[in-house]
């Protein structure tokens, strides 16, 4: 167990490798500098060749590949070229931002996802069942930005339920939490993947429901909600849990649209940015960071899997 | 009065197709102890008839439409769901076919046999982890104490099923159910699995029917026989004089598919012809009259009745006009006669004629259907 997960962790270095590789030509190849950005007053030519010098962006790219890597290696991740802030810092005062809105979406998906599911299979074509199958719909299929539209419409500016600008003034323990503020965003994220873990419960729920040793279980004359927890519900969360992983990577780093919409400071936003103003380390570190998380979270559901299933077995 | 006494069951399964009538007026009845073997052809109704005395079948879309089966003095049918589940696992278990797949592949085979102590017997967690070990070692499991906590996965098939029967035994029921327990075994294994059934359930002096399509496996195990075709039972009879003397051209098939190897054979195994027939819309008359080569033209008029044959023990019953007093195979030795040649060329025409039709009806599905 613990030597698959020690040489996991090292097939994480390659990956990484790769990743950071292949974002760095795909950046560096998008026409245009980050010191071209003001159309209405251009930086003259020799402030920006001295610009090009002082951030070596004159230097041929794969010297500056090498030198990227060294400094990634050296935990090293530069500074900004557009704001005067070292990138490590941007990412330490917005990532949290986005993964608590990303963990909060993940909560409200599962917490309603699971139950919904599981209750739509064992209802099986009745009208809850037509129910969350129509939910699921509108979830998977309408953007979460038209949604978000609609939301800020209908309940932010006629209703005036909820405040639609910004996320408060951070954070800290839940109580100064400014939960009305982030009531909008943390739903409207989350509506895409509980949609899909709806979907995903109720199938592998009635793929679990049929199989002999439900009637096994049954001819024990154990009760139907024993039955249904004790020996289907075990069995159907295993391809639940696979999805998980990926889900939560992708809240955590996907919501820069939600962010963008509701003006929450967060690290999505800030790539979206990154990437307009073509400031390389910001696009480099924020990428690391997210290819980190998913490498991560595929391994914790790996890890998850062989732990729920038992025929699964880690390591050899 | 004995201990199960089934009273025309009829359970049903309703269809898009139309309904399927599995199980079409069984009766029958066992006595405490005693050992019954169920034959028949795949889809002939046995193991809905096991599932119904469970009151197992999946509804929808089964359903026992009619009938009544009194177990110790009280009828299933009548009971409530409570009530039911008090018998299950209780007073009657059942084994099934699939050892691989009738075992929860993520709970541990202590836990599986837990289960239904603690249910049934009141017995806290580590009286009952204490009974499976006894449980476990009782069926041949070695070194049983240390695989209490391994995973159905890790054990071998003819294991699982020493599983299976391990947790059928352990509320030490009146009746186990065991429906082909067998017929996903190794050969070597399931003379094995037969005899620890057979032995156990002369120790434990537990009834048992069982259901297989192979009258080689019922021989050395059960008293009486019950040859199941189209969802009746068409002959009944004690196990050695059903061997000795069938009196059914369907069970005469049934033997001479048998291969056996203490006698040498001139001629090859032979085949039923055919397939069963279509239980939505049965045969008006006698059900194996379209495969059956000693055919005459009443069978195909009138449904002859299970009643006792000339020739034969008094309790031997069987579902043949012709076998039946007056019958035209009365005197017929069946191993010489195998009946009309024309007959036999014309049932091979017919079923090569409508392949595609007969394919669908061989196969009724019964599994519940998905909406849309």
């Amino acid at each position: 167990m613990l030597s698959y997960v020690i040489r996991r962790v090292l097939l994480m270095i390659p990956t990484l490798f790769f990743v950071a590789f292949i974002t760095f030509v795909l950046a560096h190849s998008a026409p245009g500098s980050p010191f071209d950005k003001n159309q209405n007053r251009p930086l003259p030519e020799a402030t920006i060749e001295r610009l090009n010098r002082l951030y070596g962006i004159d230097q041929p790219i794969q010297n500056q590949f090498v030198l990227y890597l060294n400094n990634l290696v050296h935990l090293d991740l530069g500074s900004s070229l557009v704001k005067d802030r070292t990138v490590a810092d941007i990412i330490g005062s917005e990532f949290p931002v986005s993964a608590q809105l990303g963990l909060q979406a993940l909560f409200i998906a599962l917490a309603i996802a699971l139950p919904l599911g599981i209750v739509s299979a064992l209802k099986q074509n009745t009208g809850i069942d037509y129910a969350s199958l129509l939910f699921a719909t509108i979830g998977t299929t309408i953007p979460a930005f038209v949604i978000a539209i609609f939301a800020i419409f209908l309940f932010g500016v006629n209703l005036r339920w909820f405040p639609f600008i910004g996320w408060g003034n951070g954070c800290g323990p839940l109580p100064s939490c400014d939960l009305k503020r982030m009531a909008m965003p943390t739903v409207i994220l989350s509506l895409g993947a509980m949609a899909f873990l709806t979907r995903i419960t109720r199938a592998s729920m009635l793929e679990a429901i049929r199989q002999d040793y439900v009637r096994t279980a049954r001819s024990k004359g154990l009760r139907e909600q024993v039955v249904i927890v004790g020996h289907v519900v075990k069995n159907a969360m295993i391809p639940v849990a696979t999805i998980i992983g990926p889900a939560t990577a992708g809240l955590i780093t996907g919501s820069f649209i939600i962010e963008w919409m509701f003006n929450v400071p967060g690290l999505g936003r800030e790539f979206v940015l990154s990437i307009n103003r073509r400031d390389y380390p910001l696009i480099m570190g924020v990428y690391m960071l997210y290819a980190t998380l998913i490498v991560i979270a595929n391994l914790t559901v790996d890890i998850v899997y062989g732990w729920i299933d038992p025929r699964i077995k880690l390591g050899r | 009065m004995p201990l199960l006494e089934v009273k025309d069951l009829h359970t049903s399964f309703f269809t898009r197709d139309g309904v399927v009538r599995a199980v079409d007026g069984v009766s029958f009845e066992l006595n405490a102890g005693e050992t019954l073997g169920l034959v028949g052809e795949s889809g002939c109704g046995k193991s809905v008839t096991a599932l119904s005395l469970m009151r197992l079948i999946p509804m929808p879309p089964g359903k026992i439409t009619e009938g009544q089966i009194v177990f110790d003095g009280t009828d299933v049918l009548q009971m409530d769901d409570d009530d039911v589940r008090g018998i299950r696992g209780n007073n009657i278990a059942m084994i099934f076919q699939d050892p691989m797949t009738s075992l929860n592949p993520v709970l541990t085979i202590s836990r599986q046999i837990s289960e239904a102590l603690e249910l049934h017997l009141k017995m806290d967690r580590s009286e009952a982890r204490k009974r499976t070990t006894e449980l476990l070692e009782l069926v041949g499991i070695p070194s049983a104490g240390k695989r209490l906590d391994d995973y159905p996965h890790q054990f071998s098939g003819g294991m699982r099923q020493r599983v299976m029967i391990a947790m059928a035994l352990s509320c030490n029921p009146k009746l186990i159910l065991a429906d082909e327990p067998t017929t996903a075994l190794d050969v070597t294994i399931q003379a094995q699995i037969l005899d620890l059934l057979k032995n156990l359930a002369r120790e434990f002096r537990t009834a048992f029917i069982l259901i297989t399509h192979d009258l080689g496996v019922v021989a050395g195990m059960t008293q009486r026989i019950h040859v199941m075709y189209a969802g009746r039972i068409v002959e009944k009879a004690d196990t050695g004089e059903l061997f000795a003397n069938p009196k059914m051209p369907y069970t005469w098939g049934l033997l001479r598919s048998i291969p056996r190897l203490d006698e040498r054979r001139k001629e090859r195994l032979v085949p039923i012809e055919g397939l069963p027939p279509d239980l939505i819309a049965p045969p008006p008359g006698c059900r194996f009259e379209p495969r059956c080569q000693y055919r005459r033209d009443l069978c195909r008029e009138r449904e002859p009745e299970l009643a006792s044959v000339p020739g034969a023990k008094p309790d031997h019953q069987a579902r043949c006009h012709g076998t039946q007093a007056g019958g035209w195979l009365v005197d017929l030795d069946w191993r010489s006669e195998i009946g009309d040649v024309r007959v036999l060329e014309e049932i091979k025409q017919e079923v090569a004629a409508v392949p595609a039709e007969a394919a669908r009806l061989g196969a009724a599905d019964l599994t519940p259907r998905e909406g849309p």
